[in-house]
């Protein structure tokens, strides 16, 4: 990880590392299980959201039919879009093409900053229609297929709750991936990574691929539920 | 700081650089050990000033030297302070980061500067609980139950939690440190079957670290929301679930015992085999129950909650899976009473500290098995018997592994030998005083003193004042060896490069090591444990 | 014996004798075993302690011997865990015959309310040799209902009931801990609890003019209103109550639960969470307009209705369909 993207070549091989090979695969492992303890860091949450969301799913499905799927849709895409610049921007440097490396990254930190862009606005909604927990909030739905029978507000407010701490745990991260991408494009731009070395692009790469999967299962998690009705 | 200093002639990592910026920016993993030691003794020494006054107001039933609400704050803080920043981090952080690179044949940890993160973390941790104690302090116990902690207690908790967090990031990142180290950094030759029981167990340890801990992590950021911004989602008034909660919070604060105890069982094996002159009996099963405690502690986090509101058929598997983590532990204990056997014992400070390690470790364990058995448990749940309980394990355990550890590397990472009858005396001391604090808590226990209580009714009066004597012994036990290692430091004699004649890289190097740790990178081709072939060089200028 | 000295407190349930056998076989099996290892160790320290000349002999361990004292203390613990999980399982099971008392626990004191009526603060009556089943709620924090002399323990929590139960057998008087840290008066949140020969015990519960708790309930229902709904017919809104508690219900989701205590509350507290078969979800929640001891005894009064006359519905399912539910309309799934 960070421990490795000093310099070039053989100044890039850290004193107690015996050579390339074995700091490169050493960085990949760290990268690896710090991804696992994200995995249990967001893996609290999803089994919390998961065991109120079948004790309250009627509930959950009203409070979640008032999310606004096509700005949730644009979303998804924008990561996934932001996902292959990533894969680009690690292609490029593997292959030494600085300026398209450069490229990319900025690339990517445009795609994240537009997810947060749209992140806000529907956030900005939430709180024009008093959807944000707290002594004020207010919730008039009724559960999707049954006009007549309201949702339980208590309930709803517990999804909204969960929602933006969801979500906005989400956006941390993307925010602290676009600190890493700025950083390492500033580096990039003065040639730090070469074919020979490149293991903060690789490990960034990763940490941001993390970050979009976490998306994958949210969205469809808060956004998606009973919608056929 | 300078003081620890010695001058001998040969570079070391001591005397490698000097001034305080030296250390404080240093990425020696020796050096971060070092500065890891002087903080968790000082937050040793506050739990324990803490404990004391728990005792102390314990005396006597009625409550009469403090207010209830000083109380609740202070085993708070004693809770706090113990486990988070002292036992979770006290044997990896010191002895893990200063022996394990050395133990495997590398220069550093794999990731040196990571690593001197991890103690800032921890320092800014440390910071913030010292600031949350001198501004009015918390008072819902380590546990951070809800809804008390969210929506009632009207003490410092989110800064508390916060706390808790960021040591709890330094500790992960000290587990992933140490994972990556022992995959990839081990020297040529050192298979992982010749690995240290130490490294295995610090190993185990890591793996815990770094799946427990977000997620309690993530927990406490729940309740600190839920308190700032009155989200709810423990809350029973939204419909939240408060056992929820607990089971979040154990599902951590359970392996976290392991993280506690792993590493002291390291300690234990180095020092039984060493003093034995043997190799351990039935290496892999000692190294790989390490993992088994570790893989089967994630299984069994609700038997804390047996009474606390759950299902009846969770309260069975629960307990079912609890007796299983019962037998590696056993598994371990047996095989170090069978490496005494035909051994050629001698009673240094640190084997009387493996000894006491032995017997401590063996009552709590055993005593774990009442807690396990559902019917027992419904009783002594909650009472002073889990006081006791967990205090034999934790302190009778982990302390006992890690001042035995400490005796037995004090020459490895100061150069100088400790004096040893001070060091008897205080092991002697410390088992007496540990016994006579914490015994008499199990019958306290089961005759049904509720703990967390600042007042009892006076029949439990008895036991009491003994344990609040067992207290104060135990705590000059506890302030010699600080006493006489600072001592050392100056006036000890020089350490020899191997004074136990011990097998092990981190002897095969200078006392103190230099800074890289080896002059040249080891070339392993031995076993672990090669007592057999130290023995007989010693025994060559003897006799025969 | 230990008359100064005791080690166990006073044995004064049914439950007690079966704790303390498992508790005392635990004390000599794990006596046993430390004195085993102890033994080992300090006779090996003794016997094989250094002398100059005497090797020590390298072993490098034995499967026979790990297997061994791997699967002996396996089969020791299983034997363990079932003894203990037959009590616990005892213990979490109230018998059907036990009379009920509603606790509501607050911070720092617990509140008790008998079926016959009788209210008491941090003090509880029971008769000898009657099992008591405890009804148990809170109204902040979680607390837990401890009788060292019953070895008896359940955390109480908030926003549902817990239950515990016991049957006395020794009368006298015994302490009531609460042994869930609750805030600042946590250790002063003790009770007792008296228990009285039957006949005494019928002294003091008519020593008072309490109103039985179903019958409190009973006038909360009807000032309530709930009572416009749930008629004693099968022309009401909601069902009829008559004749519900304890029996399986069929939900409108095609789910069924029982009717337990724990079901009626929710019913109350948050009626669209299980909508019964062929009913709509009209009901208004009453969380905030009722307190815990109101609760408690609108809990009691459905209950009795188990034990009128009017007691003819037959089956379990219990409720009769509602004319107001269109048949074949698209309800499938309300929670």
């Amino acid at each position: 990880m960070s421990d490795s993207e000093v310099a070039v070549h053989n100044p890039a091989l850290r004193h107690h590392f015996a050579e390339v090979e074995q700091q490169r695969n050493a960085s990949s492992l760290g990268m690896w299980l710090f991804l696992v303890t994200e995995v249990m860091f967001f893996g609290g949450m999803f089994c919390a959201y998961l065991v109120y969301r079948t004790a309250h799913f009627g509930d959950f499905a009203a409070a979640s039919s008032t999310l606004d799927l096509k700005l949730g849709t644009i979303n998804t895409a924008v990561l996934i879009l932001s996902s292959l610049t990533v894969v680009m921007a690690v292609w490029a440097a593997q292959t030494g093409k600085q300026k398209a490396l450069v490229m990319y990254l900025l690339l990517t930190i445009v795609l994240g900053l537009a997810f947060l862009g749209v992140k806000g606005v529907e956030y900005a909604e939430k709180f024009e229609k008093h959807h944000v927990p707290g002594p004020t909030f207010h919730f008039a739905g009724a559960i999707p297929g049954h006009p007549d029978h309201p949702a339980d507000p208590r309930h709803a407010e517990m999804f909204f709750s969960l929602y933006f701490v969801m979500t906005g745990m989400h956006a941390v991260h993307m925010i602290i991936g676009i600190g890493l991408f700025a950083f390492l494009a500033f580096k990039a731009s003065r040639g730090a990574y070469t074919p020979a070395y490149f293991t903060p692009i690789e490990n960034a790469g990763l940490y941001w691929h993390f970050v979009d999967i976490i998306w994958i299962y949210l969205f469809p998690l808060l956004y998606l539920i009973d919608r056929h009705k | 700081m300078a003081t620890t200093a010695v001058t001998p002639e040969r570079a070391n990592y001591l005397n490698a650089e000097y001034g305080v910026k030296s250390w404080l920016l240093t990425v020696d993993h020796k050096r971060i050990a070092l500065l890891y030691l002087l903080s968790v003794t000082l937050f040793f020494f506050l739990g324990g000033f803490f404990a004391l006054l728990i005792r102390l107001e314990l005396l006597t039933p009625a409550g009469d030297l403090m207010q209830a609400d000083t109380y609740n704050k202070v085993f708070t803080m004693h809770g706090i302070i113990m486990v988070f920043f002292f036992l979770i981090p006290v044997v990896p952080a010191v002895l893990g980061n200063f022996l394990m690179p050395i133990m495997i044949g590398a220069k550093d940890l794999a990731f040196p500067r990571i690593n001197l993160l991890s103690w800032y973390l921890y320092v800014i941790g440390g910071l913030l609980i010292l600031h949350c104690m001198l501004t009015g302090g918390v008072d819902t116990g380590w546990t951070f139950y809800p809804p008390f902690s969210t929506s009632f207690s009207n003490t410092k908790v989110v800064e508390a939690g916060l706390a808790v967090f960021v040591s709890g990031f330094s500790s992960i990142l000290t587990g992933l440190n140490f994972i990556v180290t022992v995959h990839r950094m081990r020297a040529p030759g050192m298979t992982w079957d010749r690995l240290p029981l130490f490294v295995w167990a610090n190993y185990a340890t890591s793996i815990v670290m770094i799946l427990g801990t977000p997620v309690v992590a993530i927990t406490i950021v729940l309740v600190a929301l839920e308190r700032t911004l009155h989200l709810g989602i423990f809350d029973p008034k939204l419909g939240g679930d408060p056992l929820l909660f607990q089971h979040l919070f154990w599902f951590y604060s359970h392996p976290a015992v392991y993280i506690m105890i792993l590493p002291s069982m390291g300690v234990i094996s180095e020092l039984i085999t060493c003093f034995s002159r043997k190799r351990v009996f039935g290496y892999k099963f000692v190294a790989l129950s390490s993992v088994a405690i570790a893989v089967l502690g994630f299984l069994v986090w609700a038997h804390h909650m047996f009474v606390a509101g759950m299902s009846l058929y969770a309260g069975l598997i629960f307990s079912f899976l609890s007796f299983f983590v019962a037998v590696p532990s056993a598994i371990k204990v047996f095989n170090w009473t069978a490496t005494l056997y035909k051994g050629s014992i001698s009673f240094t400070t640190p084997m009387l500290y493996a000894f006491g390690f032995l017997g401590l470790f063996t009552m709590g364990g055993l005593t774990g098995l009442f807690l396990a058995a559902l019917g027992v448990d419904v009783h002594v749940t909650d009472t002073y018997f889990i006081v006791a309980h967990f205090h034999y394990i934790m302190v009778g355990g982990v302390l006992m592994g890690y001042l035995g550890g400490m005796h037995f590397w004090w020459p490895k990472i100061s150069g100088r030998m400790y004096p040893e009858f001070w060091g008897k005396l205080s092991a002697l001391i410390v088992f007496l005083g540990f016994n006579l604090t914490f015994f008499p808590q199990f019958i306290l226990g089961y005759m049904g003193m509720p703990r967390r209580y600042w007042q009892y009714p006076p029949e439990f009066q008895i036991l009491n004042v003994l344990s609040t004597a067992g207290a104060s012994v135990l705590a000059v036990g506890y302030l010699l060896p600080m006493i006489y290692f600072v001592w050392s430091m100056r006036y000890g004699k020089p350490a020899p490069d191997n004074p136990w004649n011990a097998a092990g890289l981190e002897w095969m190097t200078s006392s103190p090591p230099p800074t890289y740790n080896f002059d040249e990178t080891p070339v392993v081709t031995w076993e672990a444990y090669n007592y057999e072939e130290l023995n007989k060089k010693e025994e060559v200028p003897v006799e025969r | 014996m230990f008359n100064n000295f005791p080690l166990w407190p006073e044995r004064a349930s049914s439950l007690a004798p079966g704790v303390d056998a498992l508790y005392i076989f635990l004390v000599i099996l794990s006596g046993f075993m430390s004195v085993l290892i102890f033994a080992f160790v300090l006779f090996f320290a003794a016997k094989y302690r250094r002398r100059p000349g005497v090797l020590a002999e390298q072993i490098e361990g034995s499967n026979a011997l790990e297997l061994t004292w791997s699967i002996i203390p396996m089969f020791v613990f299983l034997a363990i865990f079932v003894w203990g999980a037959a009590l616990y399982y005892k213990m979490r099971t109230p018998p059907r015959d036990a009379t009920e008392v509603y606790v509501v626990a607050k911070q720092w004191m617990w509140k008790f309310e008998h079926a016959e009526g009788q209210r008491e603060i941090n003090e509880l009556h029971v008769p000898v040799g009657q099992n008591v089943k405890m009804i148990m709620t809170s109204q902040d924090v979680i607390h837990s209902f401890f009788v060292p002399a019953f070895r008896v323990k359940q955390d109480v929590l908030p926003g549902r009931y817990t239950i515990t139960w016991f049957k006395a057998t020794k009368p006298g008087t015994y302490h009531l801990f609460c042994a869930e840290y609750c805030g600042s008066q946590h250790s002063g949140m003790i009770g007792w609890i008296d228990v009285m020969e039957p006949a005494q015990y019928q002294a003091w519960l008519s020593g008072g003019t309490a109103i039985p708790a179903a019958q409190a309930g009973q006038q909360l229902f009807a000032s309530l209103g709930c009572v416009t709904c749930h008629r004693a017919d099968t022309q009401g809104r909601g069902p009829n109550l008559v004749g519900v508690a304890g029996k399986p219900v069929l939900l409108e989701d095609g789910r069924t639960v029982t009717a337990d205590d724990e079901y009626i509350r929710e019913s109350i507290l948050n009626p669209g969470a299980k909508i019964v078969a062929g009913f709509k979800p009209i009901m208004p929640t009453f969380q905030g307009m009722v307190t815990e001891e109101q609760l408690n005894e609108l809990v009691a009064y459905v209950k009795s209705l188990n034990q009128t006359p009017l007691n003819q519905i037959p089956k379990p399912t219990s409720v009769t369909q509602n004319n107001s539910a269109p048949s074949g309309a698209p309800q499938m799934q309300v929670q």
